[in-house]
């Protein structure tokens, strides 16, 4: 066939065609490139700007959300990983009773059958190391755990040097990098038991085997000359999955001699630990990339359907020329793929930077500066968006292909008719402008795709449900997570130092001695304006089963005004009753009803679990009771807080200030309880302002996509209707009426959809950062707040059509009424 | 200011209309027409016929010049009130009817009243009169795409009259009807014309004209080459 050219064949059959001449029998095997097909879909491409910009934009925010998601998935555990595969580190730490269980015995468990190499033993013990000079007055030091080891170097957990060096001699310990406590450097002394130790290193154990090291002759002394219980590290020969990590434990405890096994810890709770931070942007970013990947289905669904729709005269004469039904098809999957991969690209770009900073604090924990997300991430994730892309292109390219050439060279005038007369004719009755109820009446002309532009509102809808519902949650979060945050004035008995940190030369002046607090809470009671007030001090104390003990918060006075939420049971009232906080409940197989053991120094105490409360402090570890519930243990609490609640009326910012004047001579101050802060919640509310814009602004261009389509097609009756005297504003009128009904029934639609989805993530992401989120916090959507979102429908709807309604208005009313 | 008998209810004055740089679609035309006139223009393709009608129904400005309809100038309207104007002053026929398929021919002629937001009984009585006198009652609650092709212009004119436009304009009016709708649309205008109704007609039909119009004009290259008056019809 030779080319044939068809200049003027209409203002359908596209220019680049009749300007090229094309030879399409000459180009069956190309898509792209000089061809004529390649021409075709560039033209396509080009022509339709609108629409390939929303399929760049649909394809961008799901691919950069999926990249995210996956992203943070896979690799925020992976700075962890690769320090710990660098150190050998020991995927089961296992402590055994001194005197239950010889050296020799110990050494023999590394044969156990799971054991692929082990360290150990070595004598370990719980000790408060005090700072001598720079403990501020008052403070109880922590119990550290402190293992007495020759050698850095070992088979398993070969600890890295990171400042110093490894102690060599008594007197010397060597402190962990992350339990280092606040000026304690190299050089600092550190008493324990009336031992005086020199730190003369600092180190990194990346699946923290212990606090601090000495030498093994040293700890036998800090012990006080008790048998030491003993530490064994070890390597298994699989330790990928909670379960193969537990038969490990069992293959050592039963190498052992029974009941010399007195605890055990596996490197996945550490693990876990480390990817907290980004492992609670997983769930909603996960979701999000779901909703962006729904929604470029969708979109690239409309946009396709509506190129072919439109193009029905253009198709014929392509296959007039001699295009093969195939090559009709996959110019239109090739019309939908060159957007789709502009956007993967760019999304794949955006996805990876939105993990550098969410995941840069983990790499920098670990010394890591890898790329974050794998590279397989970044081709898997665009690969499976653009097959999609394909396959939802593919059902209208195929339709087109099949399209008849004879029957659609014949079309005429644009079909202003449609279905649903009846429904419209009703609709024409409403004492309602007749450019409103055109308007309304206009969905049900072309109910497919209405109902397509229904979906994107719908989806439009759900993202600002779901994001409304995200960010209320996460500010009910911040505040309820906090319960030391009580009262509307907070007074320190210690008052901090008021000295610039960073004058050169000088340190930051120690706290002075803590002021006495009965004298504090007698300057409280006396001061006008004062409602209630309770007194905190905060301890560590050893917890049965529970390494390191569980910091515990004692309160005496009336705790009305302290700011708690319970996710189950309740506030402790009488003596010998106490709440704690998720993961303690976790971590030491308590439930809320059970009795806990609290020792100190051999004194132990024992307090019922009465309620589960909500508190991401302290890694969500906290005990908190009555002061009288633990006054047995005579621990050594830290200086008390008060928290003051005024009465109704009292201004808390003067009565702080007047209370500060007040305590300052004590040696107290007095502030505004002030508002939690966290950084990991400002990025996650950062992070859903633009995933819900992007989605929004998707859902927008859908919406105004659809109605570019159909005003293109009713350009007669619009025209029509200017010459009859529709003025520019009814004009507009009847173009958001008919988008602005289906933009209610999508709000009403995509607004229990949001509710449900908020309501399944939220709980994910409280598991995923070890916490329950309290049904309080994730019940976040009042009435009044639902009839206003009920309202976002309506406003994508008509915020995407403003400017087509525009476009309609301004249609050249001459031409619009001699279109054939 | 309202409009006297005697003044024309078309005054062009110098009226000229250029496209890009394209040749002059209408050039310093200087045209009245009275009241109760029909005018038939007529002319070759690209003539300007369809420009002048455009100018007159306030859908297009001329580049130079000035458009003066029912003592309005038209040629300064905004959009909004352009489109006031020709709900209120212009009814428009137009060859291929371009009546709402969707709607029913009731509902077709009563649009124009319920664009400019009349009473509804009223605009009700007034359409029931028109598709009455029109013969096209028995057919006010079909849609236009079950009528003939004369039906379907009788209901088009019905709604060009429907706010009682003092000017009817008709684009080639007969030009998609058989000889015998033609013929039926042609009665129907000169009817108007005998009743006072000003129409001016875009046509290539003589035959048209001769027998509605009551002064014939014709263009060519956008310019005036013949104005002849009926002596009688």
């Amino acid at each position: 066939m030779n080319a044939v050219p068809v200049r003027g064949s209409g203002r359908s059959a596209d220019g680049a065609l009749g300007r090229t001449g094309a030879h399409p029998a000459s180009d069956s095997g190309r898509s792209g490139g000089g061809g004529a097909l390649g021409r075709v879909v560039r033209a396509g491409v080009g022509r339709r700007r609108t629409q390939t910009a929303v399929m760049v934009l649909t394809t961008l925010l799901s691919v950069a959300s999926a990249v995210l998601a996956l992203g943070l998935l896979v690799a925020s555990g992976a700075p962890f990983d690769r320090a710990f595969a660098r150190q050998q580190g020991a995927h089961l730490t296992v402590r055994f009773d001194g005197a239950a269980v010889t050296p020799e015995r110990l050494a023999a468990t590394a044969r156990a059958s799971a054991v692929a190499a082990a360290s150990g033993p070595f004598a370990v013990a719980s000790l408060r190391l005090s700072a001598d000079r720079a403990a501020p007055p008052g403070f109880a030091p922590p119990p550290l755990t402190v293992v007495g080891r020759a050698s850095p170097a070992g088979p398993v957990d070969a600890v890295t040097l990171t400042e110093g060096r490894w102690a060599t001699a008594p007197g010397e310990i060597v402190l962990e990098r992350g339990s280092e406590p606040p000026s304690s450097g190299p050089g600092a002394r550190l008493t324990s038991g009336g031992v005086t130790l020199t730190v003369v290193g600092i180190a990194e154990s990346v699946g923290e085997s212990a606090d601090a090291w000495v030498v093994p002759e040293q700890l036998t002394a800090l012990a006080g000359g008790r048998p030491a219980a003993l530490q064994m590290l070890y390597r298994l020969t699989a330790a990928g999955t909670a379960d193969e990590v537990t038969a490990g434990q069992k293959a050592v405890t039963a190498a052992a001699p029974a009941g010399s096994v007195t605890g055990t810890r596996s490197y996945l709770d550490v693990r876990e630990t480390a990817r907290e931070s980004t492992a609670a942007f997983v769930p909603f970013v996960t979701a999000f990339a779901l909703l962006g990947l729904a929604m470029s289905v969708l979109v690239i669904g409309i946009v396709v359907s509506g190129a072919v729709g439109a193009a029905t005269r253009r198709i014929g004469i392509l296959k007039s020329l001699g295009f093969t039904p195939f090559q009709v098809g996959r110019a239109y999957v090739a019309q939908a793929l060159i957007p789709g991969t502009v956007g993967a690209v760019l999304g794949v770009g955006l996805g990876n930077a939105l993990a550098v900073p969410l995941m840069a604090e983990v790499a920098e924990v670990y010394g890591t500066t890898e790329v974050l997300v794998p590279v397989w991430v970044d081709l898997v994730v665009p690969a499976a968006a653009l097959a999609l892309v394909a396959a939802t292109a593919l059902a209208p390219a195929l339709r087109a292909a099949r399209l008849p050439t004879a029957t659609v060279l014949r079309v005429g005038p644009a079909d202003g008719g449609g279905r649903g007369h009846r429904i419209r004719g009703l609709l024409g009755r409403l004492p309602l402008p007749r450019p409103v109820t055109l308007g309304l009446a206009a969905p049900f002309a072309r109910p497919a795709r209405a109902a397509s532009t229904a979906a994107a509102v719908t989806f439009g809808a759900l993202a600002v449900t779901f994001a409304v519902g995200l960010g209320s949650t996460l500010v009910a979060v911040k505040a309820d997570g906090d319960p030391d945050r009580g009262g509307d004035v907070t007074v320190r008995t210690v008052a901090l130092p008021r000295g610039n940190p960073d004058t050169p030369g000088g340190a930051v002046p120690l706290p002075g001695k803590p002021a006495d607090p009965a004298a504090v809470a007698a300057v409280i009671a006396g001061l006008p304006g004062t409602d209630s007030v309770y007194r905190t001090a905060r301890a560590q104390l050893d917890v049965a089963g529970l390494k390191g003990g569980a910091p515990l918060v004692a309160y005496e006075g009336d705790t009305a005004g302290s700011r708690h939420t319970m996710v189950s049971g309740r506030w402790f009232g009488a003596t010998g009753e106490a709440v704690a906080a998720t993961r303690f409940l976790r971590a030491t197989g308590v439930r809320v009803g059970d009795a806990v053991t609290l020792s100190e120094q051999g004194r132990t105490v024992r307090v019922r679990i009465v309620g589960e409360v909500f508190d991401l402090g302290d890694e969500g570890m906290t005990l908190r009771t009555g002061a009288a519930s633990v006054a047995a243990l005579r621990a050594r609490h830290q200086p008390a807080d008060f928290a003051v609640t005024v009465t109704a009326g009292t201004d808390a910012a003067r009565y702080a200030e007047r209370l500060d004047a007040a305590v300052r001579p004590l040696g107290a101050e007095a502030a505004v309880t002030g508002e939690s802060k966290s950084s990991v919640i400002r990025a996650m509310q950062a992070l859903i302002v633009m995933l819900t814009l992007m989605l929004v602004v998707v859902a927008c261009l859908g919406v105004l996509n659809t109605v570019v389509l159909d005003s293109r097609d009713r350009v007669r009756d619009l025209g029509v209707f200017k010459a009859l005297g529709m003025t520019p504003r009814q004009t507009v009128a009847q173009v958001l009426t008919s988008v602005g009904a289906i933009g209610l029934v999508s709000g009403l639609v995509g607004v229990p959809l949001g509710v449900a989805l908020h309501g399944a993530v939220m709980p994910a992401m409280g598991r995923a950062v070890g916490t329950t989120i309290p049904p309080a916090d994730i019940d976040v959507y009042g009435t009044p707040l639902l009839v206003l979102l009920a309202t976002a429908g309506v406003v994508i709807a008509t915020a995407g059509a403003l400017l087509p309604a525009g476009w309609a208005a301004r249609t050249a009313t001459a031409r619009a009424l001699r279109a054939e | 200011m309202t409009p006297s008998e005697a003044e024309p209810l078309i005054d062009l004055s110098e009226v000229g209309r250029t496209y890009d740089d394209g040749p002059a679609a209408l050039a310093g035309l200087n045209l009245r027409v009275a009241r109760g006139e029909a005018l038939a223009v007529l002319g070759p393709s690209g003539s300007g016929k369809s420009t002048l009608l455009n100018l007159l129904a306030g859908l297009d400005r001329p580049s130079t010049g000035h458009v003066t309809v029912d003592g309005l100038r038209v040629d300064t309207l905004s959009e909004t009130a352009s489109a006031r104007y020709r709900r209120g002053r212009v009814g428009m026929v137009f060859q291929f009817f371009n009546l709402l398929d969707d709607l029913t021919v009731l509902d077709n002629v009563l649009l124009p009243a319920q664009l400019a937001g009349a009473a509804r009984g009223r605009a009700a009585a007034r359409a029931a009169e028109l598709l009455e006198r029109l013969g096209v009652a028995r057919h006010a609650r079909v849609r236009p795409g079950r009528l003939s092709g004369g039906e379907r212009q009788r209901v088009a004119v019905a709604r060009a009259l429907m706010n009682r436009p003092p000017l009817l304009l008709a684009d080639e009016p007969t030009g998609a009807l058989d000889s015998a709708s033609g013929a039926d649309v042609r009665d129907l205008l000169r009817d108007l014309n005998a009743e006072g109704q000003t129409i001016v007609l875009v046509t290539h039909d003589l035959a048209l004209a001769e027998a509605c119009a009551t002064r014939t004009i014709e263009l060519v290259d956008g310019r005036v080459t013949r104005d002849v008056r009926a002596v009688a019809r």
